[in-house]
This record gives C-alpha cells, structure tokens and sequence, in this order.
C-alpha cells in the first residue's frame, strides 16, 4: 500500500528566507542580480525593497518534495512565480509550504504545492511528480 | 528586443559543466537541504539559466529587467558528483503581452549520450 492516497493533505513545514541565506543562495548559484542584495539598487528599478530569487523560493518548496521520499525520487517539479518575496533587512520571512496528494499510481504520486508568506501566495500551478519506493 | 531569428532554434553548449560534490555540498548548504548524497531537484538551473542568459544577452535581450515566469524540471535520472553536463539550449517562442518580451527556453542536459535533466524557463522582460 502506498503511504499516499488521492485528496490526502501533506503536513505543512515552514522555512526562513533573509538576505544572509539571499547571499548565500546568490553564491551557489551563480545568480548575482543584485535586485536580490541591495536594497538601493532594487528600489531604483521600481521594486519595494529586496525581493528573494525565485529560485531561492522554488528550492525551499523543492526542500519540502525532497523531504518525501528523497531528492533522487523527484521526477518532476514545476512552478510559476506569481508574487515576489520581498526581504526586508534584518527580517526573517517565513515561507509555508504544504502539499496535497493529487494523484497516485502504482509507481509515482503527483504532488500540488502550496507556498504563501503570510496570506501571499509566491508560487502557483506547483506540483511534483516522485517515484515511490 | 530579441533577434526574432533565433526563435526555434538550438544551441548546443560548447563546454560540460563539471558536478563535484563541493557544487552539491554548496547548493545543499545554501537552501537548508540536509542530504548531500544526490543533487537537489532545482540544481541544475545554476547550469540552465547561466547559459540561458548567456545566449539571450548575445542576442540582444535586456537581462537587467528579467523577471523569472515559470520553470519546470523533468529529471529522468538523479544527478550526482562525476556528470559532465552539456547544456543544449532551444529558444522555444518568444512573444509580447502588454509590452512585456516573454521567452520561453527549454534546456537539456546530456552526460554523454544520456539525457539526464530537461528544464523549461519563462523569462519575462519587463517593460
């Protein structure tokens, strides 16, 4: 029997975004625009203050699909970026992250995603795919 | 603008990216991922989208007011320290809406003959 079964809903986890874990998401993935580091910058091209990659943002979410069954299990992963993250200095912004099973086959479980700061919701149409072991 | 002409076409990637476990081991340690034994599901858009932006500035798009659309990650097997990646880069469509540039560019990772990830990015130039 799998552990997953269709409508089921997956406990929720909450992760931290601020600008150390920005710079350090910058530096390990080579993404430097600094609309994602200084503040100056990114309120000069009409933004409220720093916002966080949207990829720093879909890792997190990627965290919680690999807290499944394992990172090697994720087959797919997909996500579309619909509000920015803004990081204040000084701030840690909380990312909630749950899931809902959509469906199951013998091998796969297809998994929506949900990603709100607050009342926020930062990623739509998220879902993943994982092999069930 | 992008060059309209490079609309369809691919690029395949001259150079392999070289995983080592210290590139997991970092991304890991960087998103809070406590298992460094394979690489996270969104790795390789440190590969992706370096050659995206890459090819698309050489082809005339402002990167400076990028914003990331959506992106989707199929991965056929996991990647781990010892891949060489080449990263062939397909311009899938680009069109405006309300005078924002959206591009969609899909990526495909090859250890050898072996595709190992492919990925989409939608990349939005704002107005």
């Amino acid at each position: 029997m799998s552990r997953y079964a269709v409508g089921q809903e997956l406990a929720p986890t909450t992760y931290v975004i601020n600008r150390a874990l920005l710079i350090g998401y910058a530096n390990a993935s080579g993404d430097q625009n600094p609309i994602h580091q200084d503040e100056a910058f990114a309120k000069s091209v009409g933004l409220e203050n720093v916002i966080a990659h949207g990829m720093f943002t879909m890792a997190l979410a990627g965290r919680y699909v690999s807290a499944l069954q394992g990172s090697a299990a994720v087959k797919e992963f997909s996500a579309r970026f619909v509000k920015p993250v803004v990081v204040p200095a000084d701030t840690d912004v909380e990312l909630m992250v749950s899931g809902k099973v959509l469906e199951v086959t013998e091998r796969t479980a297809k998994i929506e995603i949900s990603a709100y700061c607050k009342d926020v919701k930062v990623l739509g149409m998220a879902k993943a795919v994982i092999a069930l072991s | 603008m992008l060059n309209p002409d490079i609309v369809g076409r691919t690029f395949p990637g001259a150079v392999a990216f070289a995983v080592t476990q210290e590139s997991i081991t970092e991304f890991c340690t960087a998103i809070g991922e406590p298992n460094f034994e394979v690489a996270p599901p969104t790795y390789t858009i440190k590969i992706t989208l370096t050659e995206s932006e890459a090819l698309l500035k050489e082809s005339g798009l402002d990167w400076s007011r990028v914003v990331h659309g959506d992106q989707k990650f199929e991965i056929h097997r996991p990647i781990v320290a010892g891949d060489a990646l080449i990263c062939s880069s397909t311009i899938e469509s680009a069109r405006v809406v309300a005078g924002n540039e959206i591009v969609s560019v899909r990526s495909d990772l090859h250890n050898g003959d072996e595709l190992v990830a492919s990925s989409w990015s939608t990349l939005v130039v704002r107005a």
